[in-house]
């Protein structure tokens, strides 16, 4: 049987990025994922947002990842054709109380190294960021926050690092895992041996670890709830617009998404549940109250659609460390926000420790760093589609309606590896509009039916279990 | 720049109607774009009776209706149609951008008929809390998968609001076997038809809740339930009155907004909440030589009243050339 070098399993932001980093190396690496498409788990619901640094205590091992990880998200974002933007933010004061609270929080995010940061009055805030709320009479500003596409980022990571010579297992549920000469993880039927084994299973790390019998941490799913606004409120604001950081979270936002949708939220609630992603009523009034204060211009009626993320954490920063008791085992865990940010860093340190504990780590003679950018005609400019038609016909039979998605677009997705509805959705925005897929969900099941050569009664959501269908009256 | 006299955005059965009410007074060069492969729009997918009983003192299925206006449309040599063309962008000039298969088209029209139609209002835009698992379908979408489909979306159905097409879709599971457990609407009243209410649901016993709401939708990849509550005369939730329904498919059906969205990117202003331009008389625009007509105007409950309304934009439009 085969002896993988690395073994990662969960194929987030976090597994994603240390497999793309692993596979610059001559080494065997796969990376294992529970559900049928790779960023199906916290990767996919979160705000988006590539932080600064601040709102970090200055000691913390999330704020020294953060503030690398985003300076290298900017060279990834480049490589891989991912959108980054770089906003910026702004941490907003109301009354000289808290204004006295944003010259500490420099201080603290100075010490981190947060570069940049200034201290804004009320006139640069009136000609800069108009529609913030008049009450604000200064901010902290930090240019260096960016806006990406989390799952379009960790899509794109996982396809060059299959390029590479990564191998992914999806529908890869890990369930056991006995320590002997070598790790051996069962998954389902399956049995996969290798020499390291990074466990990067987000909400289920816990468990994961305590297969291999460290179990001194535990995760506990802190929810958000977010908000999404239609399209055409995109200048809504020119940055992201913060309150004073909360206890828990850096408290309920006015955010920029890159696909021109503006977010609001989110909330932060410690639950029990790590499958609990339901929204509620008293969420979305607390978001609605929180934003309207920061920008009263928000209103409810402009909100399109909504979801829930769950955080996972463990105290009060990463946990990243080599498990000498179980000698190969790394635990990246609790990598609550800011992770999707920290995640390049985090590869980088993981890669770090490997090479300590003994992994040879050589480079390959060929790593192709770079791919071909994903093409969005929701993104281009007329002129630019009018020429793609013309090379491809694809490009001009346009199958949503509410985000101009095209034939080709949607098969495109399907080809590099998108096997569900929101598969498609988060690949390519069919479906994330206003009609939410009451349009086009007939004919993306037909599209993908027909690619993937899978009858349409199973085409599903999102993996097993969320068929859209319940059964075919032309068989029946 | 190609220039037409007058350029119609719809092939549904308002777009045809003004298409050809402004033939029949003088406009002889029409161009009349639809997104879909074919005319006649949500006609299509409406394959129960009903349709037609003022305009033409007969009782008509959907599409039925539609291939009246589609056989007269194809027949006018004056009236070019294009199928799968998608505008994509209007200026205040009236230039429209298009798309279709294998190539982008720009038309300066001097004068434009806006039949967009109009689109169902969705879960997210009242809010419903809970998961967001498969199974929860506008009931549109439901009756697509289907009428058009030939598929099954569901076995054990709740219809949240009684628009008419909930109303007909929840005949149409009946029909099909799967078990429609209840209709759930806010309101003392049916927001549907009561030929509908009658016919659909009271004929098959079907439980029809007035002041209820639905609270949450439950399950993790598929529906598995949803919570109701009775609310009182704001609204809202009356406490103790929760109750649960087991059920494996939610359909929504609170509403048709108009599909605006072209007229909007020209400039023209929408009513905020009814999303109809903001006009003084029917059809009419702010801008001169721009009508709009059919459901895109203002949601109507007969697709008959579409029509008529329709053919009067058609006549404006000749009109309007004529100056
Ligand atoms: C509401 C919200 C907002 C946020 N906003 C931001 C932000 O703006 N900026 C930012 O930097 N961070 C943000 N975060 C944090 C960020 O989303 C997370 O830190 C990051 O996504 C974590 O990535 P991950 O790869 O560790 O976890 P995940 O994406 O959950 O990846 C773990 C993977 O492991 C798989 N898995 C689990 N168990 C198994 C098993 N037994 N076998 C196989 N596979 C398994 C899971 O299916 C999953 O795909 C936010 C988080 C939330 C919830």
């Amino acid at each position: 049987m085969r002896i993988y070098d690395v073994i990662i399993i969960g194929a987030g932001a976090v597994g994603a990025s240390i497999a793309r980093e692993l596979s610059r190396y001559k080494l065997d690496v796969a990376l294992l994922e529970k559900e049928t498409e790779v960023t199906f788990g916290v990767s996919k619901s979160n705000s988006g947002i590539i932080h600064p640094g601040t709102q970090n205590p200055s000691g913390s091992l999330k704020g020294r990842l953060c503030v690398q990880g985003n300076l290298l998200t900017r060279k990834i974002s480049r490589e891989l054709g991912v959108d980054f933007k770089e906003v910026g933010e702004l941490i907003a004061a109301f009354g000289e109380e808290e204004k006295t609270r944003l010259y500490e929080l420099k201080k603290e995010a100075e010490c981190l190294g947060v570069p940049r940061l200034e201290i804004v009055d009320s006139a640069w805030l009136r000609k800069n960021e108009p529609n913030l709320s008049k009450d604000v009479i200064a901010a902290l500003y930090a240019p260096t926050a960016g806006i990406i596409s989390p799952y379009r980022l960790v899509y794109d990571l996982t396809e060059n690092a299959i390029r590479n010579g990564v191998e992914l297992f999806t529908e890869t549920k890990v369930d056991n895992i006995a320590v002997k000469e070598y790790f051996e993880i069962s998954a389902r039927k399956a049995v996969f041996k290798s020499r390291f084994l990074i466990n990067s299973a987000g909400l289920f790390a816990d468990e994961i670890s305590k297969m291999v019998g460290v179990d001194d941490f535990k995760i506990t799913p802190r929810k958000g709830e977010e908000f999404l606004l239609d399209k055409k409120n995109e200048y809504l604001t020119s940055h992201l617009i913060f309150p004073l950081p909360a206890k828990t979270s850096k408290g309920i936002l006015v955010i920029k998404t890159s696909d021109g949708n503006p977010m609001i939220g989110p909330t932060a609630e410690d639950i029990s549940d790590k499958e609990d992603s339901s929204t509620t009523d008293r969420g979305f009034q607390e978001v609605l109250s929180q934003v309207k204060r920061l920008v009263p211009a928000i209103d409810e009626r402009d909100i399109i659609a909504y979801f829930a993320g769950l955080r996972p954490v463990s105290d009060n920063d990463f946990i990243i460390r080599y498990e000498d008791k179980v000698p190969g085992f790394i635990n990246v865990a609790g990598i609550q926000s800011p992770g999707l940010t920290a995640a390049p860093a985090i590869s980088l340190m993981v890669c770090d420790i490997l090479k300590k504990n003994g992994l040879s780590m050589k480079k390959k003679l060929i790593f192709h760093s770079h791919r071909k950018k994903t093409i969005h005609l929701f993104a281009i400019p007329l002129e630019k589609t009018k020429k793609l038609v013309k090379k491809d016909a694809g490009y001009g039979d346009i199958v949503c309606r509410c985000e101009m998605v095209s034939a080709k677009e949607i098969k495109d997705a399907i080809d590099r590896g998108a096997r569900t509805l929101d598969g498609i959705k988060f690949r390519t925005r069919a479906q994330a509009g206003k009609c939410h897929g009451s349009f086009c969900t007939t004919r993306l099941m037909k599209i993908l039916s027909e690619k993937i050569d899978v009858p349409l009664i199973e085409i599903t959501k999102r993996g097993k279990g969320s068929e859209i269908v319940k059964g075919d009256r032309r068989n029946d | 720049m190609i220039e037409r006299d007058l350029v119609i955005v719809g092939g549904g059965p308002g777009g045809m109607a003004a298409a050809i009410s402004a033939y029949e007074n003088g406009i002889k060069d029409i161009l009349l774009l639809e997104r879909d492969q074919y005319l006649g729009g949500i006609l299509n997918q409406c394959i129960h009776t009903g349709f037609g009983l003022n305009y033409f003192k007969e009782v008509l299925t959907g599409p039925e209706y539609a291939d009246r206006f589609i056989k007269k449309v194809q027949g006018i040599p004056g009236i070019e149609i294009s199928l799968k063309s998608f505008v994509v962008h209007l200026t205040k000039d009236k230039v429209l951008t298009y798309l279709r298969p294998g190539m982008v088209k720009t038309v300066k029209a001097r004068c434009l008929i806006m039949a967009t139609g109009c689109r169902e209002k969705t879960r997210e835009m009242v809010h419903i809390a809970g998961t967001r698992p498969a199974g929860v379908f506008s009931a549109g979408l439901a009756q697509k998968l289907v009428n058009i489909e030939g598929l099954l979306p569901g076995k054990e159905v709740v219809i949240v609001g009684s628009g008419d097409i909930g109303l007909i879709m929840a005949r149409r599971f009946t029909l099909e076997g799967a078990k429609v457990k209840a209709v759930i609407e806010i309101q003392d009243k049916t927001r549907g038809l009561m030929r509908n209410v009658v016919q659909c649901v009271t004929d098959f016993d079907i439980p029809l809740y007035f002041k209820h709401k639905i609270l949450k939708i439950f399950g993790r990849d598929r529906v598995e339930g949803i919570s109701v509550a009775k609310v009182d005369d704001e609204m809202n939730k009356i406490q103790g009155t929760e109750f649960t329904i087991d059920c494996d498919t939610v359909l929504i059906s609170v509403g048709l907004i108009p599909e605006n969205e072209l007229i909007e990117m020209a400039g023209l202003e929408l009513d905020r909440k009814t999303n109809s331009p903001v006009s003084k008389e029917v059809n009419k625009t702010s801008m001169p030589g721009l009508f709009v007509c059919g459901n895109a105007f203002k949601v109507y409950d007969l697709a008959d009243s579409v029509s008529k309304d329709s053919e009067s934009a058609g006549r404006l439009a000749a009109e309007y050339l004529k100056h």
